[in-house]
């Protein structure tokens, strides 16, 4: 049963183990802002500004940021959903949409995406079965194979057939059109897998089931996942390698226990410490950080974490840091001066240990 | 524990319409003044219903609230008119999850603070506008003054979500219902407004009945958290028992689904199936069909609310029975 | 290269599909429980049969004039509703009229529903710039009163039924492009249509899949609703001289030739009109019906 047959050409390794699946240089989105008729200046909202990272074969990659630090944007662009101001990918080690490289819808075929809203993300007028069974169709697969590819994944994602392929997104559970948002990405036997929040919007008792067949789905099906979300519990439990995004910069990103165990960067440190503490005897006192995040549209200068950061540095208004590695663990990257003993910042590398 | 300042007994709603609903079912709750009780559970469990029949906010046609709702020595149900203005702000005040949503975008965040003190208390417009000042300063608004004149949608959620608070505690209210006010928030800000929530209500005293479906964020700021589970109450304790010793074993479930370090690399054990139709409860404990405990007579049988001392369980085969000293 | 392996998959034990309930299906069960959906069915059965079946139904010919037996009152032997103005017998007459006045309601209708949802799905789909020339064009037309704009493009054209029709017409074109239009928009954006373009499907495929279904019933909706004005606006035509001319009968054309007859027998004048009423007010009730029982998701 070689469902991969109706596509161009069968799913296989190219690059070999050590090639990441994905790699994404300098990635970059602008959205114009609308201002008054008088002004002259156009202003943009710095989406993503200049996002590079690479996720390996089989792993899994968390993003985690606040609101507006452009985690979901990122992964519009890598799905190519919307196109990108500046930046390329590498696929399996092959340029995406490039010349000699690989095809968009090739890649597309090979990358797939599960949303947060489990409503609007299916479609109200198919049943699930056609709902999961269209894209295998749209690439010539004929409609009985479909429907019975279809009726396979319903069963794999834990939804009997016989009970669910004919009902609509409405008769079903948030967690049931989860699973059936997973079966469609499935059909197409991806490689890489994005999961935008995708477990954010279920109930606590439901989501420990989603993930739980996320992990089994991985093992299974050798799939790199790209997870993003903002709870930093979840993105531990699921992760190998974390970035952490804010105003639509890495900031941070590493091995996963490195990100939690060893933070280098204030704002990873202090996402980490805003987790409400699960002991009522030991409950948080004091809050790490204040206010909200800042607009996106007039970002700060120099590294945009300045204004919020408790070890701010005149330094730190003027430059941008680098992302560096870590010394010891070059895997383990930071923007943060502290960690740069040439930036000029009185404090690195001395009371940063944590 | 005196006179509670909330007391609701075997209280039940029912919704009609398209489809009926019993949203909740006897529901007992006691709480005194200047406590805090976290009401937790999952979408569709009735604690969002709860707080919105405190209020009195369910439209009447299609709503039957059977039971009695007794707050600060007044029975709420029978609360008619410009008694039941008085009792909404006055005595008891609501913060929402989307803050956005709540206040009315063509006023500026001053006005709508001032307008609902002049609403509750006899006094000018200079001396309102003066407490509404205050109440901004007090929710931590940094440069409040300039803040007073700011429209809504020019705060951001953080802000808007403190403004909130400060409306809602404009009229020194008695009982502060919280609904799921950190959902929308960031992890950065919901840890700030936990902690003011938390601050202002060791100022004021004021009783919270907090509803969230986070357990972390109710243990937080709650001092005794109720878990409800389709329209009923099936546990009742004070945090540290409900974290540590859960007796129910749909709240012993809800803590070992919540992920963290310890379960990294291992499945969750996840409570399987998902959470029943309001408009066709089973017969008996309604966890029954997702429970591995289950018996005949969870099936058959629906289980008493049973309490001893703060706490209270309603489960045939409990983790942990009630008798045990706690 | 496993096209061979294909072809050889053994079919027997390829599960069969569960049957899967059609979406008009199940409009169709909701749609058969609400009694008013019924009653206001049974109407427009009644009538439309009674129209259509004239020629065969009728008691006497609607054009036979009769000089004596000028505005007899309802249920005058012979003449069940009685006669108009020129003794005509009037049931026989409100029969035929039928055909014209469901014609002229249902036609421009039915071509506004297909060139506007055409002209709206596209614009809405590719946005931007095309969307807005389209919809800025559009809105010239929606500017004026509908009325006034159809008896303009009527009297421009000439009178005549063919002129009323296409009239008609353009007045509805605008009105179902916008929203068409805006619908598509909103679908557009929503998650299902990003993930069919994750799966790599042509921009025609979603539309027709994806964006056409969801739109439509809309679309439909609100095209049923035109309906009754449109069969207003035809008989206003009518009324006016600009669309049916005598002594064909056509309710808006009788309503105005016993405009004299008020005083005479007001009952007879009042009968086009009624059924004008009847008739407009049933296919409002059945959108209403429809509308509703479309939105399956309770």
């Amino acid at each position: 049963m070689n469902t991969s047959s109706y596509f161009q050409a069968p799913v296989q390794d190219r690059g070999g183990p050590a090639q990441p699946l994905l790699v994404v240089r300098d990635l970059k989105k602008h959205f114009p802002v609308r201002g008054g008729p008088l002004e002259r200046t156009k202003k943009f909202v710095h989406a993503v500004d200049g996002v590079s990272f690479s996720v390996p074969k089989g792993k899994t990659l968390g993003i985690v940021g606040e609101s507006g630090c452009g985690k979901s944007t990122t992964a519009r662009l890598i799905a190519r959903l919307m196109s990108a101001d500046a930046g390329n990918m590498v696929f399996d080690g092959e340029g995406v949409d490039e010349f000699g490289g690989i095809r968009l819808k090739e890649f597309r075929r090979n990358l797939q995406m599960v949303f947060q809203d489990s409503f609007a993300s299916l479609n109200p007028r198919l049943t699930i079965a056609e709902t999961i069974a269209y894209g295998p169709r749209v690439h010539g697969m004929p409609a009985a194979e479909a429907m019975r590819q279809a009726h396979e994944l319903l069963a794999r994602v834990g939804l009997a057939p016989e009970q669910f392929a004919s009902r609509y997104p409405h008769e079903l559970s948030g967690g049931q059109r989860q699973r059936v948002n997973i079966a469609r990405a499935l059909a197409f036997d991806p490689r890489l897998v994005i999961l935008d929040e995708a477990v954010a919007a279920l109930d606590k008792s439901v989501q420990a089931q989603v993930l739980n067949l996320l992990q089994e789905l991985k093992a299974e099906r050798q799939l790199t996942y790209l997870f993003i979300s903002h709870d930093l519990h979840v993105v531990h439990y699921i992760s190998d390698y974390v970035m952490v995004m804010y105003l639509g910069q890495v900031v941070e990103t590493g091995p996963v226990e490195r990100i939690y165990g060893q933070a280098a960067h204030p704002y990873t440190r202090a996402l980490l410490s805003a987790v409400p503490s699960m002991d009522p005897d030991n409950r948080t006192l004091a809050s790490p950080l204040a206010g909200d995040p800042p607009n996106p549209i007039n970002p700060p200068s120099g590294c945009r974490f300045h204004d919020r950061c408790p070890h701010a540095h005149p330094v730190c208004a003027d430059k941008a840091p680098a992302l560096i590695g870590m010394p010891g663990a070059p895997a383990h990257q930071a923007a943060c001066h502290l960690n740069d003993p040439a930036s000029g910042h009185p404090a690195a590398l001395s009371e940063i240990q944590p | 524990m005196s006179t509670p300042l909330v007391s609701l007994q075997d209280l039940s709603v029912q919704f009609f319409g398209s489809r009926n609903a019993c949203a909740l079912n006897a529901v007992n709750i006691e709480l005194g003044a200047g406590e805090v009780l976290g009401l937790l559970g999952e979408s569709g469990s009735g604690k969002s219903v709860t707080l919105r029949t405190l209020l009195r906010l369910h439209p009447e046609r299609t709503t039957r609230i059977q039971g009695r709702m007794l707050v600060d020595g007044q029975d709420v149900l029978a609360l008619r008119g410009r008694a039941l203005d008085f009792y909404r702000g006055g005595t008891v005040s609501m913060v929402f999850q989307e803050p956005g949503l709540a206040f009315d975008p063509v006023y500026t965040i001053g006005q709508q603070i001032t307008e609902a003190i002049r609403a509750h208390e006899a006094v000018d417009e200079a001396s309102a506008r003066a407490q509404a000042l205050q109440m901004l300063e007090r929710v931590q608004i940094p440069q409040a003054k300039r803040r007073f004149d700011a429209y809504p949608h020019e705060l951001s959620g953080g802000m808007r979500q403190r403004a909130m608070i400060a409306l809602a505690l404009a009229c020194k209210p008695k009982l502060l219902l919280a609904d799921e006010p950190t959902t929308a928030l960031d992890a950065t800000v919901q840890i700030q407004i936990l902690l003011l929530l938390r601050e202002l209500q060791r100022e004021t005293g004021m009783s919270v009945i907090f509803v969230t479906h986070d357990i972390a964020a109710a243990v937080e700021v709650a001092d005794r958290i109720a878990v409800m589970y389709a329209g009923r109450i099936i546990e009742q304790g004070p945090v540290g028992q409900i974290v540590r010793t859960p007796r129910h074993p749909y709240t012993a479930g809800l803590l070992a689904a919540t992920v963290g370090t310890e379960n990294r690399g291992q499945p969750l054990l996840a409570v399987p199936g998902s959470p029943p139709d309001l408009a066709a409860l089973p017969p008996g404990c309604s966890f029954a069909p997702r429970c591995v405990h289950a018996s005949e007579r969870c099936r058959r049988e629906v289980p008493p609310l049973q309490s001893v001392g703060t706490q209270a369980l309603a489960c045939w085969h409990p983790i942990t029975p009630l008798a045990e000293a706690a | 290269m496993s096209a061979s392996l294909e072809l050889s998959l053994p079919l027997a034990d390829v599960a069969a599909p569960a049957p899967s309930r059609s979406y008009w299906l199940v409009v169709w069960r909701q749609l058969r429980r609400d009694p008013m959906a019924l009653a206001a069915g049974l109407i427009l059965l009644i009538i439309v049969g009674a129209a259509v079946f004239a020629p065969w139904l009728a008691p006497a010919d609607p054009y036979k004039a009769s000089m004596i037996k000028r505005l007899l009152p309802i249920g005058s032997p012979g003449f069940l509703l009685g006669t108009d103005e020129l003794g005509r017998d009037m049931l026989s007459r409100l029969m035929h009229g039928g055909r014209l006045s469901l014609l002229m309601g249902v036609v421009p209708v039915l071509a506004a529903f297909g060139i506007g949802t055409a002209i709206g799905l596209f614009a809405g789909y590719i946005g931007g710039k095309v969307n807005m020339i389209i919809m800025r064009v559009l809105d010239v037309f929606y500017a004026f009163p509908s009325v006034l704009l159809a008896v303009a493009i009527s009297g421009a054209l000439g009178p005549g039924m063919s002129n009323s029709l296409l009239a008609l017409t353009l007045v509805f074109v605008p009105q179902v492009v916008r929203v068409a239009e805006s619908v598509t928009t909103q679908v557009r954006q929503l998650d299902y249509i990003e993930a069919a373009r994750m799966s790599g499907a042509s921009a025609f495929s979603i539309i027709r899949v994806h964006v056409l279904g969801n739109v439509l019933g809309p679309v439909f909706v609100y095209a049923t609703g035109l309906l009754s004005v449109s069969m207003i606006l035809a008989s206003g035509l009518s009324f006016l001289g600009l669309g049916v001319k005598p002594p064909e009968p056509e309710w808006g054309l009788m309503l105005n030739t016993l405009r004299s007859a008020i005083y005479v027998n007001p009952w007879i004048a009042a009968l086009p009109g009624a059924l004008i009423f009847v008739t407009s007010i049933a296919f409002n009730l059945l959108a209403d019906s429809v509308r509703s029982a479309m939105d399956i998701r309770r």
